[in-house]
């Protein structure tokens, strides 16, 4: 029988730790469930976890798939460290993307690079209104925001849907529901190295992160806002002992995590495709959950683990591709590693004690 | 008129089919919430008790082996939940996250092989005498062994809340698990029975998907339903009957949109298929806004990790 004590410190070890055996363990059961269906463990394993590093443009290519997934993970690290659980990022990713994309449709002919930087900002604009549903709901009326922000993911599917099958479809699609390609303007382009020229798909919406990393860490640990989150996550009487406004920091953290998310979708969309399509986000904003507890809530973490998150991502099309195995078993990977990282943070707080008596 | 009554007929049989579900997963998660878990893997539960359905029935070639399957993985999949929730501590909210991710991949690789294939569906059972009533006749006593089943379980729900010291110990547990702790009352044990039950109900409302409703499998083929029969449960206020009321709206709207499709309203099918998604939205906002005025409904210890101190 196993019983817990709390420990007097919160283990500096097991910060360390923890991730990296829920790693080690989520590779061994994912391993143990393939064998159990039937397909070759170590054929699976090198498909899923090596393969993408095979090649040097594979490389870049998972830089270019943990892009979108850790600038939401870097919102949802704000949301879920001051309690409020937005999972509807995936809707606050595609009403950005259509908002920012709808726009750049309205300039045919624009070359101009300041244009995508103001979808940038107008993709902000539409996750930030999506997630501002929830908000306004959970602060004014106390409804749950987990399932509002979920209900709203579907309404922005079948909505996208609906936009680029009716009003923006291109009558030159030839029947496909596709609108009409982006403007040069609103592309971001390749990066081309000199004497290497590009990388795989390795585009400038990468130097987003290199700017919100430092900039999120500097918020989260030398800000009074960021000092308000913490605490009103961490100690939520303390918080309303100290004054602070709770509804305003539950607001706070929705909008800028639908802003992230929308921001994000602008990079991805118009990074790799260019267009607008039924489908654009392939699950991004709900794997990115899975990101920002991997990397424990906090913005470098989310970095390492965005990039292990799209490799197994890149490692499951490759799998699919030789082996046949469906592409939506990196849920079961992610749903296992979720598992194992929570019970590390049990652990951190906690020490196991084996005891012989039973209760 | 002989015609009109026939659709009528066909339309609320349809209604009630496309609650069923709904109906068994709700009632299976307001128990596992009443004592004081908050399982957000309801659409997890649901899939994997789809897919093993299935599964069993290809394998069986007998329907009534379907919702036996389906029980059982809704089950084991709560187990994997109470394991980690119960024993280990962690967050629920995320956990529940984690299951119905889990679930989405597990189901889409083990029911990658049953693409293609389809069930028989699970036989109506005429009840002697009763479906010969007219008018109610063949809507009530004309149905299939897991709708009469999931009646049963309402019935028997209410009673045990109500009625039944169990139903009390669980009420107890879950609105303060200090207290029923001190008093001697296993909690952790308790709420493994509770979430396990939730886990049995959400099974059987995803077996039903293949058994009744489209009898073949698609990967994600609950298509929000487990999230759904969340939001019922809080629209109930946690009261059991309320939750039949809910599940055949909810089963209305499903099917009035259906049907404005099928006729050519003039409204695009997009928006239409969204009004499930926006009346839940709606619900929930009608109900909390009264729920936060009358707090001891909700069950207090809610989503609060229970450490025991030996």
């Amino acid at each position: 029988m196993i019983t817990f004590s709390p420990r007097d410190k919160v283990s500096k070890n097991w910060i360390i730790i923890g991730p990296a055996l829920s790693i080690f363990l989520t590779v061994f059961f994912g391993l143990l469930i393939f064998a159990f269906l039937g397909y070759d463990p170590l054929e699976t394993l090198y498909q899923i976890f090596i393969s993408p590093f095979s090649r040097i443009d594979r490389v870049s290519d998972i830089f270019v798939k943990a892009c979108p997934l850790i600038i939401i993970g870097i919102g949802l690290m704000l949301c879920f460290r001051a309690n409020v659980w937005n999972i509807g990022a995936e809707g606050q990713f595609i009403m950005g993307t259509l908002l920012a994309g709808s726009f750049a449709l309205l300039f045919p002919n624009v070359e101009t690079k300041l244009l995508i930087f103001i979808m940038i900002f107008i993709g902000f604009l539409g996750g930030a209104l999506w997630a501002f549903i929830p908000a306004i709901l959970k602060t004014k009326l106390n409804v749950n925001e987990i399932l509002v922000s979920l209900m709203l993911v579907y309404v922005a599917m079948l909505f996208i849907d609906f936009i680029v099958r009716g009003p923006l479809r291109d009558p030159m699609s030839f029947g496909f529901p596709l609108s009409k390609p982006y403007p040069e303007g609103a592309l971001v382009n390749k990066i081309s190295f000199p004497g290497i020229g590009f990388l795989g798909q390795l585009h400038y919406g990468i130097l987003f992160i290199i700017l919100l990393i430092p900039f999120s860490w500097i918020f989260m640990n030398k800000t009074l806002s960021g000092f308000k989150i913490n605490v009103l996550g961490a100690a939520p009487k303390a918080a309303r002992f100290a004054g602070f406004n709770q509804n305003a920091v539950t607001i706070s953290v929705l909008i800028i995590s639908g802003g992230l998310a929308g921001v994000a979708g602008v990079i991805e969309v118009s990074a790799n495709i260019g267009q607008l399509q039924p489908e654009v986000s392939f699950g991004y904003g709900f794997t990115a959950i899975i990101v920002a507890f991997l990397g424990r809530l906090n913005p470098l973490g989310i970095l390492f683990a965005g990039i292990i998150i799209a490799t197994v991502k890149l490692g499951a099309d490759n799998a699919q591709m030789s082996m046949g195995i469906p592409k939506v078993v990196t849920g079961l990977f992610e749903g296992i590693l979720l598992f194992f990282l929570l019970t590390g943070e049990t652990l951190q707080k906690y020490k196991i004690r084996w005891s012989k008596v039973r209760k | 008129m002989v015609e009109g009554k026939k659709i009528m007929e066909a339309l609320i049989l349809t209604i009630i089919a496309t609650s069923i579900p709904l109906l068994l997963a709700a009632t299976g998660e307001l128990i596992t919430e009443k004592s004081g878990i908050l399982n957000l893997g309801v659409e997890g539960m649901m899939l994997s008790g789809a897919v093993g359905a299935l599964g069993a029935v290809l394998w069986l070639e007998n329907p009534y082996f379907g919702i036996i399957a389906g029980a059982l993985s809704g089950i084991f999949m709560a187990s994997i939940f109470s394991i980690f929730t119960i024993n280990f501590m962690t967050n629920q909210v995320a956990t529940g996250l984690g299951l119905t991710i889990f679930a989405t991949g597990l189901t889409g690789l083990a029911g990658a092989p049953l693409i293609g294939k389809t069930i028989p569906s699970l036989p109506k059972i005429e009840i002697f005498l009763l479906s010969d009533i007219p008018l109610v006749g063949d809507i009530l006593f004309k149905q299939d062994l897991i709708a009469y089943l999931s009646i049963a379980i309402i019935i028997f729900i209410t009673y045990f809340l109500k009625y039944s010291k169990p139903g009390v110990v669980l009420r107890a547990v879950g609105d303060d698990h200090q207290s029923a702790h001190s008093v001697g009352y296993p909690v952790k044990k308790i709420r493994w029975y509770a979430t396990c039950f939730g886990g049995m109900c959400a099974g059987i409302g995803g077996a039903y998907i293949p058994l009744v409703l489209t009898p073949h499998w698609s990967e994600g083929m609950t298509a929000g339903r487990g999230w759904i029969a969340l939001a019922l449960v809080v629209f109930a206020s946690w009261i059991p009957w309320r939750v039949i009321v809910g599940a055949l709206i909810f089963g209305g709207i499903t099917i009035a949109q259906l049907v404005g499709q099928a006729r050519g309203w003039p409204i695009p099918s997009q928006l239409l298929s969204m009004m499930p998604y926006i009346a839940t939205i709606i619900a929930l906002t009608v109900i909390s806004g009264k729920l936060s005025k009358n707090n001891n409904v909700v069950p207090s210890s809610l989503g609060k990790p229970f450490f025991d101190s030996q």
